[in-house]
């Protein structure tokens, strides 16, 4: 589903990745774990078509990057840390708006759908500017998954969220993976990467340095990361 | 913990037959854009408020400034209404864009699947009609304090919008340019008002000759000159767009 070869993503002299390899198989939910600057979003952000490569080629649901970055898009569902939501358009406003722009007929029955999906259903006629953090973050999910898409990239998802937030995310997170969605999602929360993920990449210095799937994980998440690290 | 409740884990991502993916057409990106521009900010009111403002303040200013004669008033109408259009502009650029980038709207925008342009136009007629809409309430009250009603001929409309539409294709495209820089506020006007010149200069002349009622041949060369501009700034807008807003 996605196949990265020798990715090299330079920003004027510095090099942010160095010829990284990346494979992920349909229905993987891969957790991209690494340190501050490793280079996790540069590499979220060139899969979602955001950012050119430098160097190397980029496949992702069939289609090369950038030259495909349009049928890409179609197929793909993006998550950041940042909600992508206008504050002033309320709940339903802001998903139709999307629905339009991905091109979907008939949207007010699956807007509706996945405003239950994310447990906002009740608040759809409320302007966005009023919602918590973690009812923002879940209206985003509910945006990036509105038209279907084969992969979804979640970048950090759990940033600025209290404890019942991130169980709530949680709760929405399974359910998206249970639907056999390809994944790929960068996070510092070891814990719940290892509750969710199938397989752990780490990123360390611009390429992944270790890749684990969970059945062949011998003990925590913790001490793997470490040790891919240390390596 | 109660919220937990209200999560709805009954299969609900299943696509129902109703709701279609298909390509997302050019012109419906575009409305898109627009509706969701003019929803939000007849929702908030920032935008039109500061622009408004700042329109309202600059005629005033100009009012007690000059030395209001009729002979005055003649010549200095054109330069005192772009000038205030030109300022209270970048505002609204600066406000529109800032909006997209504050809480990542601009990626959200860029990882739909539309052709880039079509964000573009969408951001520029958005743009086009709070400029508009400012100079449809400037106009009267400028007419009020400066006891001039030749500004509602059909002919000065027309150089207005002639002026406002070159005005925002360029300001439009260099508001995304600035809006992903740390000074946006101070970057966009050095960027805009130098490219944007002959735009501007088209215009008070236009406009001028009109309040003046000077000759058909002296009104028609600022505005053939106006409408040469505006294609030119709508195609390098249209043709740039998509390489200055990646990365």
């Amino acid at each position: 589903m996605i196949q990265v070869t020798k990715l090299t993503k330079r920003f004027g002299l510095k090099t942010i990745l160095r010829g990284l390899d990346f494979q992920v198989q349909p229905g993987e939910f891969v957790a991209l774990l690494g340190p501050n600057g490793a280079g996790k979003t540069t590499f979220l952000r060139i899969l979602s078509s955001l950012s050119r490569p430098t160097l190397g080629k980029v496949i992702v649901a069939g289609h090369a990057l950038p030259n495909e970055s349009s049928q890409v898009r179609a197929k793909l569902g993006v998550v950041s840390h940042l909600p992508l939501l206008y504050p002033e358009l309320t709940a339903e406003e802001n998903l139709q708006f999307y629905a339009r722009m991905y091109g979907i007929t008939n949207y007010q029955s699956r807007i509706t759908e996945v405003l239950q999906l994310i447990g906002l259903e009740n608040r759809r006629k409320d302007l966005v500017r009023t919602f918590s953090r973690g009812m923002s973050q879940r209206l985003a999910i509910g945006r990036a998954i509105l038209h279907q898409p084969q992969v979804i990239l979640f970048d950090e998802p759990y940033t600025g969220l209290d404890q019942d937030a991130s169980e709530m995310l949680d709760e929405v997170l399974k359910e998206i993976a249970s639907h056999g969605r390809t994944v790929v999602m960068t996070s510092h929360d070891l814990i719940r990467a290892e509750a969710l993920a199938t397989r752990f990449d780490v990123l360390s210095r611009g390429v992944i340095t270790a890749s684990i799937n969970k059945n062949d994980l011998k003990n925590n998440l913790m001490d793997f990361y470490k040790q891919a690290l240390a390596n | 913990m109660a919220n937990k409740k209200t999560i709805n884990t009954v299969t609900a991502d299943h696509r129902p037959p109703s709701a279609v993916v298909g390509q997302p057409s050019f012109i419906k990106a575009t409305l898109a854009i627009i509706h969701k521009d003019l929803a939000a900010e007849f929702r908030s009111r920032e935008l039109l408020t500061a622009m408004l403002t700042f329109s309202v303040l600059v005629i005033l200013i100009f009012n007690f400034a000059l030395d209001l004669n009729i002979d005055v008033r003649q010549k200095v109408t054109a330069g005192v209404l772009w000038t205030t259009f030109a300022f209270a502009g970048t505002l609204g650029l600066n406000r529109s864009m800032a909006v997209e980038k504050d809480r990542g709207c601009m990626d959200g925008l860029l990882l739909a699947p539309v052709d880039r342009s079509a964000i573009f136009f969408g951001k520029a007629i958005s743009n086009l009609a709070f400029m508009l809409i400012v100079e449809a309430i400037v106009l009267p009250l400028y007419a009020f304090f400066y006891n001039e009603t030749r500004i509602f001929k059909l002919e000065f409309i027309a150089v207005l919008l002639l002026g406002s539409i070159g005005y925002i294709s360029v300001g439009t495209i260099l508001s995304a340019m600035s809006v992903q820089t740390r000074t946006r506020e101070l970057l966009l006007p050095i960027l805009l008002f130098p490219i944007v010149v002959p735009v501007l200069i088209a215009s008070v002349l236009a406009s001028g000759a009109i309040i003046n009622d000077m000759s058909l041949p002296q009104i028609m060369t600022p505005l053939n000159l106006l409408i040469v501009y505006d294609i030119i700034f709508i195609a390098v807008s249209f043709m740039f767009f998509d390489f200055i807003v990646e990365e």
